[in-house]
């Protein structure tokens, strides 16, 4: 990597300004995705803002909602009784992520504040209608999710929490894993909640999760895998590289949501 | 101590240290004063430099020097050798286009070096390299074998006509043409063995050393020290051997790709004697899949010519593999005669022939890898076993057991080039088919439909040949080196040994097997024996490890010493106990006088030896320390039966081994348990190649599976418990018995993966698929939709 400053700012005021004060200031999060950027010189930051001592991890109950601290780990979601409880496809998501050394580093903020199109907690955040706050405002994941490695996040903004809606009455996610990267190839969260019934899907489109609204409708009348199985979804706007077509992607779309409507009961 | 000999599951003596975290590997070798290279390599896959602005990055803080491939070519620094030369059908020899150590005039792969720099970080190293300024003119590039043989193609060097490095033949063509006349059937297959990225645990390292008096050290991650002395010093650096020293400590992992001598070993050793400074590199990961040599990439069409009883008749075949942009130190003899020669397999095919056509592309280098050809051999026959079965009516079990050798033809002379001492092929299948219980295939089959997986099975009866190789034979074939083996065997005064091999250990467990030897012939505790391996100061001499070759051949050289050493006591012994050495037994760690209870120790007769106070001084020098040079008489045939049965998903495509047994002929056992590891290893490599791992190229030769993020490793999920057992014969030509089995697993698994995916498809009337078997390949094959059809061969 580069030469960077590296700040560890213990204030989420302090972290702000370092951010605004420098254009070319990142901000670190678990670094499961920035720090092998940076490896291999893809990203060159003056200064890095490492989020760590912020004090923004951690899983509470807040009235109806279950709030997960920016800089929660992917192990702590996968292993939190109140989540496994809550919302079961959230601990599914969480623990099918990486290996154990990068579910113990990654955090949930920092996946969404990235964005990436094949990130699985993108998913869920849709289908659950959660809300990302940051240190401004409160985002609903609707609006939030602007296409690939874009967000509505504006310059400096940092995500602190995340805000799920209770009570989630179903939900449940089944992932087909890029057999090299294990990233999503297609990622199907479905969900029934306060929100109605959401199904959210990602690695699979060029622009990153989507909302899959056939599929909503069809199962908002009938919750059950049958009532996915003959939706099919255009390939236009798919992925299609060395692992798989955008046909083949368009064809494990239905797969994945029959199997997350089944794992969801 | 329990019983530690042959035969013993004893631990293996290097894991303390491994799992400790206290190897030593070459990038834990830091040296006083020491600089660090870093390779600026091409991006692109062919082009023209028309020039390099060093100026830069020369004034970049913290640099030494930069260097080009001009550096080294004012030097007078030679390419990087060729180890082995083949020759075209017409005698005339292969095309062998000069590899520069760093890249003169042109680049011909993505990661071949263009100018390094040496710096005093790693980082100063790298953060200069990115001032470099070079000046490109982008050339076409060559991707694969037929964009290579296709008219009008691109040339990746000057003066290499049609990219052709040579055009061999072996067989009769003659009695296979008449034998296919009066075939009553033949069956054909066109199939694509996958190139490979080899990833190895351990990067490759290498750091130059140079002393006061004019001497070089180079520690690299190397499987034959002395084979890169000779190549380097010979051939690159023009150093005597006896002025280099080559170091490979710790090794973590080779799988053949850690054989050849490599651009980077010949950088760093003339940079430290040019700086006066040790120069240290150690690839990135994204380096060593640009450069570690890959495996494989093969194109073949086969035909079997058969009687109306399915007997084999003849057998043709003509492959057209890929050399890469360079040729790699022993490249030309691996789609030959490592290839080539197997292709009786373990089938009385009366007549065979093969055509090879080896070209150059714009791509890494392509050389051995753990099989090294024969599993591009076993997978062509094995898969085409099943074809023609399928093709034929008949069942595959009994139309292979019908072809096999017989039990009693042994020594067998196939119709290319090889004859196998011995083998029970009947045997391996037998003990197969019922470890794998594959008569109760079909209600585990019900079973996996009633959850919707589609579930296969499938085998291969293979055969290879290794331990490799008698030299006068290899000479005649091309080879520039000979392939014999050398050990020490050292007793101490007080009874300790030391062994010192030229095999070298990277993950084999040789300081575990060959110490069981010496416990087993000279009944020392092997706490009590140290295993020395992978330093030209150290070792006699030595041809390394490959080829399964450390116990067959290297093994065989422990041995030869070993009976020198006994040979020798025996005359200590009698001095010391007046008898006569005829009458002088050794057994179990004494000598004995024959039909007497007198006996001495081997550690009494070791002290005599050192401290020759009542010794017979006339007769004999002191000491007790034999070297021995083992030639093997031939190479051995490991074979066996391999079984799989996969799970495919009804509605992904996703295939999963959920059984897999291996009953391996690999002659006598040293170590089961070390044994169980390397066919365990091997199958999981062979599962990758079959089921995930694919090196790909776009079609002008950039690298899109350049690290694992796009290039599938199989992982220990994959796979499930690997059932493996022996049913061996004796290799007949070497001391042990022994024949290998570093990499039988590689070599059998592959089409017994791809023959059970293609019998859990036998609804959808496929009748071959290419690997990698990926999800969305047998979902379109689900789809109705075949694989898409190769065009014909242009080599045609």
């Amino acid at each position: 990597m580069y030469e960077f400053t590296y700040h560890k700012p213990t204030s989420i005021a302090d972290a702000v300004k370092l951010l605004g004060a420098d254009a070319d200031a990142k901000a670190l999060a678990g670094g499961q995705t920035f720090i092998p950027v940076l490896k291999q010189r893809l990203n060159k930051p003056s200064a890095v803002i490492d989020l760590a001592g912020l004090g923004l991890s951690g899983i509470r109950a807040e009235g109806n909602r279950v709030v997960i601290g920016a800089m929660t780990t992917h192990h702590a979601i996968a292993t939190s009784p109140d989540i496994a409880k809550a919302i079961p496809g959230l601990t599914t998501m969480a623990g099918w992520i990486g290996d154990t050394q990068v579910r113990h580093r990654g955090t949930m903020g920092g996946s969404l504040a990235n964005n990436d199109p094949t990130a699985c907690y993108p998913a869920a955040v849709l289908a659950l209608n959660a809300t990302i706050r940051t240190d401004k405002r409160s985002i609903a994941a609707d609006d939030y999710f602007q296409g690939m490695f874009t967000t509505a996040l504006e310059p400096g903004e940092l995500i602190t929490e995340i805000e799920f809606p209770l009570p989630v009455e179903k939900s449940a996610y089944a992932k087909f894993r890029n057999p090299a990267s294990r990233y999503a190839m297609v990622g199907v969260f479905v969900a029934k909640s306060s929100a109605g019934v959401r199904v959210a899907i990602t690695g699979a489109a060029q622009n990153g999760v989507f909302r899959h609204k056939e599929m909503e409708e069809a199962l908002g009348k009938s919750w059950s895998p049958d009532a996915v199985a003959k939706i099919k979804t255009s390939p236009e706007a798919l992925n299609s590289d060395i692992h798989g077509s955008a046909e083949y992607r368009a064809h494990l779309i239905t797969v994945m949501a029959k199997r997350a409507v089944a794992a969801a009961g | 101590m329990g019983f530690e000999g042959i035969g013993a599951s004893v631990r293996r003596k290097e894991d303390g240290r491994f799992l400790a975290g206290r190897g030593n590997y070459v990038d834990d070798i830091n040296r006083p004063g020491q600089l660090y290279a870093f390779i600026r390599r091409a991006d692109r896959p062919h082009a023209r430099i028309r020039g390099i602005d060093t100026a830069a990055a020369a004034m970049a803080p913290g640099v030494h020097a930069v260097f080009t491939g001009k550096d080294i070519e004012a030097d007078g620094l030679g390419g990087l050798p060729c180890g082995w030369q083949i020759h075209n059908k017409d005698g005339t020899p292969m095309a062998e286009p000069p590899h520069p150590v760093i890249a003169v005039g042109k680049v011909r792969h993505v990661g071949d070096p263009v100018a390094v720099v040496i710096a005093e970080t790693r980082q100063a190293a790298k953060d200069a390299a990115e001032r470099l300024v070079i000046d490109y003119e982008d050339l076409p590039g060559i991707a694969n074998l037929r964009q290579a043989v296709a008219q009008g193609a691109a040339q990746v060097h000057d003066g290499v006509a049609g990219n052709i490095c040579y055009d061999w033949h072996i067989g009769d063509k003659d009695a296979v043409d008449a034998a296919f006349g009066r075939a009553a059937t033949v069956v054909k297959l066109d199939l694509t063995n996958n190139r490979l990225v080899p990833n190895a645990m351990e990067p490759r390292s290498a750091v130059g050393d140079h002393d006061a008096a004019g001497d070089y050290t180079l520690y690299t991650t190397s499987q034959n020290p002395h084979v890169i002395r000779l190549l380097m010093g010979a051939f690159v650096l023009h150093v005597p051997e006896s002025k280099l020293r080559v170091v490979a400590p710790d090794v973590g992992g080779g799988f053949g790709s850690k054989i050849y001598h490599y651009a980077e070993e010949a950088i760093v050793t003339w940079a430290a004697g040019k700086l006066k400074r040790p120069v240290k590199w150690t690839a990135e990961r994204n380096e060593s899949f640009m450069s570690d040599a890959h495996g494989r990439d093969h194109e073949s069409t086969a035909e079997m010519a058969l009687d109306e009883q399915g007997n084999f008749l003849a057998l043709r075949v003509r492959t057209l593999c890929n050399m890469g942009a360079y040729l790699s130190t022993f490249a030309p003899c691996v789609p030959t005669y490592l290839y080539a020669t197997l292709l009786a397999g373990v089938y009385r095919t009366p007549a065979i022939y093969a055509e090879v056509k080896a070209v150059f592309t714009n791509t890494v280098p392509v050389d051995a890898y753990r099989g090294a050809g024969r599993p591009e051999a076993s997978y062509l026959l094995e898969r085409l076993a099943d074809v023609i079965a399928r093709d034929t009516g008949r069942d595959r079990v009994e139309l292979r057991r019908q072809n096999f050798i017989p039990k009693d033809a042994f020594p067998y002379q196939t119709p290319v080039a090889l004859q196998y001492d011995s083998g029970d092929y009947f045997a391996t299948l037998d003990g197969a088919l019922k470890a794998a219980d594959w008569a109760g295939f079909e209600e585990r089959r019900k079973q996996s439909a009633a959850k919707g997986k589609l579930r296969g099975i499938g085998m291969s009866t293979y055969i290879e040949a290794c331990g490799i190789a008698p030299s006068h034979v290899v000479g005649s074939l091309g080879a520039r080196a000979g392939l014999y083996e050398v050990a020490t065997i050292r007793v101490h005064p007080t009874g300790s040994v030391s062994v010192l091999t030229g095999s070298h250990s990277h993950g084999q467990g040789h300081e575990t097997t060959f110490a069981q030897i010496v416990a087993e012939k000279l009944g020392v505790p092997i706490a009590q024996v140290e295993v020395v391996h992978g330093d030209t100061q150290k070792i006699p001499f030595g041809m390394g490890t490959y080829g399964s070759r450390s116990l067959a051949v290297g093994g065989s050289a422990m041995v030869k010493a070993i009976d020198k050493v006994v040979a020798k006591g025996k005359r200590i012994a009698a001095h010391l106990m007046e008898a006569s050495a005829e009458d002088i037994e050794f057994k179990d760690g004494k000598f004995s006088v024959a039909g007497t209870d007198r006996s001495k120790a081997l550690a009494e007769i070791s002290l005599a030896a050192y401290v020759p106070h009542n010794y017979p001084i006339e007769e004999l020098e002191p000491g007790l320390d034999e070297t021995a040079f083992y030639d093997p008489k031939n190479f051995t045939f490991p074979g066996g039966c391999h079984i799989c049965e996969v799970e495919i998903e009804g509605d992904s495509g996703m295939a999963r081994v959920v059984r897999f047994t291996a009953v391996d002929d690999i002659g006598r056992v040293i170590n089961p348990m070390i044994v169980e590891g390397q066919v365990q290893g091997g199958v999981a490599q062979g599962v990758g190649q079959a089921l995930m791992e694919n090196a790909v190229y776009d079609a002008n030769g950039q690298l899109l599976t350049g690290s694992f993020m796009d290039y599938t490793m199989p992982r220990a999920e994959d796979l499930p418990d690997i059932t493996v057992g022996t049913e061996s014969t004796m290799c007949t030509h070497n001391p042990l018995g022994s024949k290998g089995c570093g990499e039988v697993g590689a070599i059998g698994s592959p089409p017994a993966v791809i023959n059970a995916v293609i019998d859990a498809l036998r609804d959808y009337g496929v009748r071959h698929l290419d690997m990698p078997a990926t999800p969305e390949k047998i979902w379109s094959i689900m789809q109705g939709g075949m694989q898409p059809g190769r065009p014909a061969m242009a080599a045609e």
